[in-house]
């Protein structure tokens, strides 16, 4: 069974984040949304491990939560 | 076909009223098994009871086919049970067989999909024929059986108002257009419909998911160069951010299924005025039709909590319900009737446990929650809930028209495919290293077997498909026998793939409807015996 990788695994971490915000730069909300949904589909079918894609929503939606 | 034929199919009753003996009768006449509604689900179960002897009354409180063509697209495994019940080929030549879909995306067709039947199988994955048809061909087979003397009736205009259950029997009040009698049936099939007035009835729940949209569909009449495709839309311009379905099916007849969105006035939008518009912007402004039938539906995902309710067994539309997207309904009932009929069979000859038909329970609501599963999934992609469902639903459709990965996401409804009874109670050994899709529980997966189509040696009865095993002629447990049905190992490389795996040799256990009960790689008459009890409820 394959995990999540959660420790730094981005080389140039700050060119990467970089990118990121240069991919939405000048773009409205719609566009920024719709371009997040493909990236994310883009991402999951490189994963491929639905349980290492669970894990990946798992860790998305438990970051969001401060209780 | 001409309007005036077309007409005639909607208005000659099938089958008429006609006096029965039952009514002068001075007390209620019983019947092994009364079925209640003769639509596709009744029609096949009552064909498949009468072909074993089994004697039958149809009862149905109209006495024509359905109106309009309503259930269209009927599956591979659909056309193996009509074949068995000596149907399928009328059926087949009749319909229309196709392999090719297009999806489009607001004004882009963005990929098309070929639904690359398998080789080696005797029927093709799907045949499009209005239900229409399909009724008719079952109504003409039950005028056969009768021909041979076969215990079958189906009697039209013959409405039930009331039910009581005695625990060994069931109890009916039937009104006719001569007046109302009384008639008992050892078993009640109900197969009257997503309405079944005998579910009502009985007080029985029908819980699930509605969901809220309305569907206007319709059957055009044109002459049309569209291909025989399966075209489907998401957000086309004719028909904004809602979607759209053109099928062909024979006689020239389209159907059309085009979403309308909740808040709509149901009786406008059915008229012919604000329909031939609609129509015109999606065919095109040269497209010459007429309009056939129009109908609108809102759909709902839901079934009983349990089919079987001491002697009233519910099978198809009566038991379940699904949402259209995966032609999961009609399907889906053809096998609950296939399901039913031999298990009630062995229960009446004495040869069987009541308990069997608690598997039908356990094996058709599996099927259907796989159904519901499949066919819910289908119409949340196509109906998007919120915001961000829709934001990812067109983000699939955008990737898809460039980028393979996208396109399994797609998802247009999954089209019926039957139900394997992992996990179900009659299921016995499995042998390691044996391909899994004939594991026990599946259907039987069609193969050449060099003496003909395997599906047409398959069937009604229990028998051991010997593949390079030795196996007795007949192999019997408790007054149930199973019977060799020998096929050589080499006898063609699609069997081997499908049955054998790497495996030199291998005996199946195969149920009468033609499902894997258990499997074996050498043969071990006890093992068979425990099968044999364990198929038949008696383990």
């Amino acid at each position: 069974m394959s995990t999540l990788i959660t420790t730094p695994n981005i080389d140039d971490a700050d060119g990467f984040y970089a990118d990121l915000l240069a991919l939405h730069e000048g773009r409205d909300k719609a566009e920024s949304d719709a371009i997040n949904a493909r990236l994310i589909l883009v991402l999951a079918n490189h994963i491929g491990d639905r349980e290492v894609l669970s894990q990946a929503m798992e860790a998305a939606q438990a970051a969001g939560h401060h209780d | 076909m001409p309007d005036d034929q077309q007409q005639k199919i909607f208005e000659t009753p099938l089958y008429p009223y006609e006096r029965s003996q039952d009514q002068d009768a001075e007390t209620a006449v019983r019947h092994p098994v009364v079925i209640v509604g003769a639509g596709p689900v009744g029609l096949a179960a009552a064909i498949d009871l009468a072909r074993q002897d089994v004697p039958v009354v149809v009862l149905d409180d109209n006495d024509k086919v359905s109106f309009g063509s309503r259930a269209i697209c009927f599956a591979k495994r659909q056309l193996e049970i009509l074949d068995r019940l000596g149907c399928g080929e009328e059926m087949v030549r009749k319909g229309v067989t196709w392999n090719l879909g297009k999806v489009f995306f607001d004004e882009r067709r963005i990929f098309d999909f070929n639904l690359l039947p398998e080789e080696g199988h005797k029927r093709p994955a799907f045949i499009n024929l209005q239900q229409y048809h399909f009724e008719k061909y079952l109504v003409d087979r039950v005028r056969a059986l009768q021909a041979e003397g076969k215990p079958v009736e189906i009697r039209g205009l013959n409405r039930i108002t009331h039910l009581a259950d005695h625990a060994d029997h069931v109890r009916l009040d039937v009104d006719t257009p001569e007046g109302p009698y009384k008639l008992e049936a050892d078993w009640l099939i109900a197969c009257d419909g997503a309405a079944s007035p005998i579910r009502g009835m009985m007080g029985l729940d029908f819980v699930g998911r509605v969901f809220e949209d309305n569907f206007l569909i319709a059957d055009v009449v044109m002459e049309a160069d569209f291909p025989t495709e399966r075209w489907f839309w998401f957000d086309p311009p004719f028909n904004r951010g809602q979607s759209a379905l053109l099928h062909k099916q024979p006689d020239n007849v389209w159907r059309i299924d085009l979403q309308l969105g909740w808040d709509i006035d149901k009786e406008e939008e059915k008229k012919p005025e604000k329909v031939i518009p609609r129509l015109r912007e999606m065919l095109g402004e040269e497209a010459r039709f007429e309009l056939e039938w129009v109908s609108i539906y809102t759909f709902q995902c839901r079934r009983m909590e349990k089919f079987r309710h001491g002697r009233v067994v519910f099978a198809g539309d009566s038991a379940h319900q699904v949402s259209p997207f995966g032609a999961r309904g009609a399907n889906s009932g053809i096998q609950d009737a296939e399901n039913l009929v031999w298990k009630l069979k062995l229960v009446l000859d004495g040869k069987a446990p009541e308990r069997l038909l608690d598997s039908y329970d356990a094996e058709r609501v599996y099927g259907a929650d796989e159904n519901i599963l499949n066919s819910s999934r289908s119409t949340d992609f196509i109906t998007p809930k919120s915001e961000t469902s829709r934001i990812f639903r067109d983000a699939v459709l955008d990737l898809a028209e460039e980028n393979d990965f996208a396109r399994p996401l797609v998802n247009s409804g999954r089209l019926s495919v039957p139900c394997t009874y992992d996990g179900g109670p009659l299921n016995g050994a499995d042998a390691p290293g044996l391909p899994p899709r004939t594991r026990p529980g599946a259907p039987a997966s069609d193969a050449p077997t060099g003496e003909g189509w395997l599906m047409d040696r398959l069937g009604d009865r229990f028998q051991l498909l010997a593949i390079g095993v030795e196996v007795p002629d007949t192999v019997e447990a408790d007054g149930i026998a199973a019977h060799a049905l020998r096929v050589a190992p080499d006898a063609d490389p699609l069997l081997a793939e499908r049955y054998l795996g790497a495996a030199p040799g291998a005996v199946y256990l195969m149920r009468p409807d033609q499902h894997v009960a258990a499997r074996w790689t050498d043969f071990d008459e006890a093992a068979v015996h425990a099968a044999l009890r364990q198929a038949t409820g008696r383990a």
